[in-house]
């Protein structure tokens, strides 16, 4: 897992290059004085705000991320025509239930990303994380956490663990190197 | 041609809408609830959102590319609402129905 970042005026390049991109989005246009503009919001904004915001994993296989972007949009267009298919279904047919995910992952970052895939992938919505960092006391060290997911159609729970385990949090844990 | 991709997305943004907003009312519990809105309507959205794109980038000199930015927003916000709400429900102790398996999974508050 790294930290910090190789220059020290690009502090965040990765939300430079998305404020540079939202800004000419924004305005719908590619003119010159747009791109000027932009260029320097993306590089005042993250200079600015940097000694406020705690320092977050860098992405370190940027490929990588890019595959599992893709893979997480698809999972998201069958994950809505499932769900679709379950609504419509018969409602006494379905069995709710509630898992604990134990996780690989330690850093808060990786464990938002792989929450938010999990509420937006089939039949699951993440709920909570245990144990909470703040009912441990000074210097207790964090122990294995579990990601709590409220399932809406639960068949299997080992297949289910073993699907979000390999699916959505190797590829997190690989590119972040954590 | 335009005008009838246009109407197919509206088409299908519409219906996963209405899935979406059935399976509120339709659910249980209000953990089963969830799932409908937070679900069904991110497809939906982004179907109605390229309707708009396509729309305007047709009808209107220029392209316009807003409402990708729209769809990704919702794409972000829309698990950490959820996130909220289950987290609220949990807290509140809200009843699950009784069939619901691994009610012990949830840890007390502190």
């Amino acid at each position: 897992m790294r930290l910090e970042t190789r220059f020290k005026w690009l502090p965040a390049p990765l939300m430079s290059l998305v404020l540079f991109i939202v800004w000419l989005v924004l305005n719908n246009s590619l003119s010159s004085g747009h791109i000027f503009l932009a260029t320097i919001l993306a590089i005042v904004i993250p200079l600015v705000t940097s000694p406020f915001r705690t320092k977050q994993p860098i992405i370190i296989k940027p490929g990588l991320a890019l595959r599992h972007l893709a893979l997480v949009l698809y999972d998201i267009i069958t994950a809505n025509v499932q769900v679709a298919i379950l609504i419509l279904g018969p409602t006494k047919k379905l069995t709710p239930g509630f898992v604990k995910v134990p996780l690989d992952l330690t850093h808060s970052l990786p464990i938002t990303i792989l929450a938010s895939t999990v509420s937006l992938t089939p039949g699951t919505v993440s709920a909570e994380v245990y144990p909470w960092r703040e009912s441990l006391s000074e210097g207790e060290k964090l122990e294995q956490q579990f990601l709590l997911i409220h399932v809406l159609d639960l068949k299997d729970e080992q297949a289910l663990i073993k699907m979000i385990k390999q699916r959505y949090e190797a590829p997190l844990k690989e590119m972040f190197q954590c | 041609m335009a005008e009838w991709i246009i109407s197919i997305l509206l088409l299908i943004g519409g219906s996963f809408v209405l899935v979406g907003s059935i399976g509120l009312v339709k659910m249980p519990d209000f953990f089963m609830r969830l799932h409908g809105p937070t679900k069904a309507t991110t497809l939906g959205m982004a179907s109605l959102l390229t309707a708009a794109m396509i729309f305007f980038s047709t009808t209107h000199t220029g392209f316009s590319v807003k409402e990708i930015l729209i769809s990704l927003f919702l794409l972000l916000t829309a698990p950490i609402s959820a996130y909220m709400m289950i987290k609220a429900a949990i807290h509140h102790k809200l009843e699950s129905i009784e069939r619901t398996k691994g009610i012990d999974n949830i840890e007390d508050d502190v």
